[in-house]
């Protein structure tokens, strides 16, 4: 079976992907969240499965998995939560998390539960790409889990044409050197880094994510790749607003 | 198969170690680790550090015989004496290597996190030498707790940056910096403070403080006719004093080396930083170690009375030490560590930084003959631990 995320990379159109923090604002807000979000039309959604120190994240995500974890979020309460989410919901799921609570779990393990509940893909930023490559693809591939790779201004172009061979879904491209975290606009380094990676003509499909905040960013940083992804601004968004307002939120960006 | 206990080439110690680093920080820590070695081996590299060991720090640090202590032990025990270095610790030999290594390629800004204050101060003090902007994060309650060396970066020079995420504390503070070298990835080097975080900076750090063994061999040929003693104990935090003061002894495995870590309130209380009994494997600062956690894998807050020893994680080779059996590893609560510390004050006239008395809190859990050589690494000096002396002791 062709993996989900596969799927929705082949078709037409630009994809608008949202991450939020499972456990935030409410442990039990996670099935629905996921729900709304589909309902609003978004194409693809990031679990995040909250860490203590989650240090590729800004002060949004931070917050967020820090409230999420006092909430009592665990590996095992996602799961119980996810455990009938495909009876609903038909968008792919990715969970994004880091390696260390993902470790406790045991890898195997952890792909085998994604698996049975219908996770189509994984995001694990401090899980290099040579050890997955060395030890653990084998495994993601067992249970058709897609292993997603980031990309930055700083990853050369051999290292860039390395990931792109051994990626099997999209590529992450992170905008800008930084942390997670909502920006106001893109400045002409980041455009041109979107159009040098464009340029090369890559076998996967790019989504861009960290900084995208509003319709503006959406609307900027689509033109150069396959879809975008938006975290920050939508925890942010959870903060002060209904799980019922999410479409608002969806309608206000594309 | 001979056992191997330094890093291979790909930073592992065994099964720990490595470079569990986001992308964001994968071309910065592949310069570092493409380049260390070759720097590192540079004679004029070479020659600068050991001139700055001498001149500045005041090595090689004094390798004492302590008559006292070793007549109430019944053996023979010297203090490698690290307190005796400028700043007041060993600290300030791996600060010396780091700075030299980030002006050698080419890089303007400093980063460093501190939970003491005691690295921090170190950072502060070469990038002063060197005149380099410095940047320090420090927990917010560590802040609160350890004044005076905030005030000593500050005067020093260095901008001191509060971590108010997660538990405020060391960890959170090496999040912060390592966020803050993800946010500028040109221009800024991060001096990490221990044998921790992703390879190459356990091997690094691990090099920069081996001149504490280095030094040990020869001062021990001196004083003994051998370059061997029987024992080496030293306190670990993260293990940068053990690593330094084990590190020439790694393959000399009639040499038996005992790691001292901080049992806080006892190994059972729930507080306490015994990272190696009671820590489990994963990753923690980019590293495949041992690390103190819930089970499912959330990274939790060490406890000790020495702020210097509670991390919750341990260097991938002390990991590698522990696991294989090169190193005894025993651990020492605040109480035994505090008496040992008054114990060698009262004996010897020698007031020891906390975490060093966690070191020599080991002496009165071992059996020694009257012959044996033992060297405890005296890692730092009492100053900076007036305060929590005065109020355990009521002095
Ligand atoms: C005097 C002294 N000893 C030991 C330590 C512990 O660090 P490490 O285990 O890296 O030597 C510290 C840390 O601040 C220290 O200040």
């Amino acid at each position: 079976m062709m993996n989900r995320i596969n799927q929705k990379l082949h078709e037409e159109g630009k994809l608008l992907s949202i991450y939020f923090t499972a456990g935030y604002p409410k442990l039990k807000d996670t099935v629905s969240i996921i729900k709304n979000l589909e309902r609003a039309g978004v194409d693809m959604i990031e679990i995040g499965l909250p860490f203590s120190d989650p240090l590729a994240d800004g002060p949004t995500i931070q917050q967020s998995s820090t409230k999420a974890l006092k909430n009592g979020m665990t590996t095992e309460v996602l799961f119980s939560q996810l455990k009938d989410i495909r009876k609903s919901v038909n968008i792919p799921l990715l969970i994004m998390g880091y390696f260390n609570p993902i470790i406790q779990y045991g890898v195997e393990e952890f792909c085998n539960k994604c698996f049975e509940m219908g996770i189509d893909g994984l995001i694990i930023p401090d899980l290099p790409v040579d050890v997955y490559h060395e030890k653990y693809q084998t495994i993601f591939k067992k249970y058709n889990l897609v292993n997603i790779f980031l990309i930055t201004p700083q990853t050369s172009v051999e290292r860039i044409r390395f990931i792109d061979s051994i990626s099997n879904g999209f590529i992450y491209m992170v905008s800008s050197a930084g942390t997670t975290g909502a920006r106001d606009s893109f400045g002409e380094s980041q455009k041109d880094y979107f159009k040098k990676i464009a340029k090369m003509d890559l076998r996967s499909p790019q989504i861009i994510g960290f900084g995208i905040s509003n319709k503006k960013t959406f609307q900027s940083v689509i033109q150069y790749a396959k879809g975008a992804i938006i975290g920050s601004a939508f925890v942010k968004f959870l903060n002060k607003n209904s799980i019922g307002d999410i479409k608002n939120f969806i309608n206000s960006i594309r | 198969m001979k056992n191997f206990y330094h890093a291979d080439k790909n930073g592992y110690y065994g099964k720990f170690g490595g470079a569990f680093v986001p992308e964001m920080l994968y071309s910065n820590v592949e310069e570092l680790r493409l380049k260390y070695l070759k720097v590192i081996q540079e004679d004029s590299f070479q020659k600068e550090f050991n001139q700055l060991l001498k001149d500045y720090v005041g090595r090689p640090s004094p390798l004492y015989f302590a008559k006292r202590l070793s007549k109430k032990y019944q053996t023979k025990i010297y203090l490698k004496r690290e307190d005796l270095n400028h700043t007041g610790a060993h600290k300030i030999n791996n600060t010396i290597g780091q700075i030299l290594m980030a002006k050698r390629l080419g890089k303007k800004r400093i980063i460093a996190e501190t939970g003491a204050g005691q690295h921090g101060v170190a950072t502060a003090t070469v990038c002063a030498l060197m005149g380099m902007q410095c940047v320090v994060f420090m927990g917010e309650i560590d802040i609160a707790r350890q004044a005076p060396n905030v005030a000593r970066m500050k005067m020093l020079g260095a901008t001191v940056i509060p971590a108010i995420s997660g538990s405020k504390t060391l960890k959170d503070a090496t999040n912060e910096a390592i966020r803050d070298w993800i946010n500028n990835p040109e221009d800024t080097f991060y001096i990490i403070g221990s044998v921790v975080g992703p390879h190459p900076y356990p091997d690094m750090v691990a090099r920069f403080q081996s001149v504490i063994s280095e030094e040990m061999k020869k001062q021990l040929k001196e004083k003994e006719g051998t370059e061997n003693p029987n024992y080496i104990i030293a306190c670990v935090g993260g293990g940068s004093n053990a690593a330094g003061a084990f590190y020439h002894y790694l393959d000399n495995e009639k040499v038996k080396l005992i790691a001292v870590e901080a049992a806080g309130k006892g190994i059972n209380s729930g507080k306490s930083a015994a990272t190696s009994l009671l820590g489990l494997d994963g990753v923690i600062h980019g590293s495949r170690t041992l690390l103190m956690q819930t089970k499912d894998g959330q990274i939790t807050e060490p406890y000790s009375i020495s702020a210097g020893l509670d991390y919750p994680g341990v260097g991938p080779q002390h990991a590698h030490l522990f696991k294989s059996g090169r190193a005894d590893f025993l651990n020492a609560t605040d109480d035994e560590a505090m008496q040992a510390g008054l114990e060698l004050c009262k004996l010897e006239g020698i007031i020891p930084a906390i975490e060093s008395a966690h070191a020599l809190a080991a002496l009165d859990k071992m059996e020694f003959k009257k012959d044996d050589i033992i060297v405890v690494n005296l890692s730092g000096r009492g100053d900076k631990d007036l305060n929590i002396y005065i109020n355990y002791f009521n002095y």
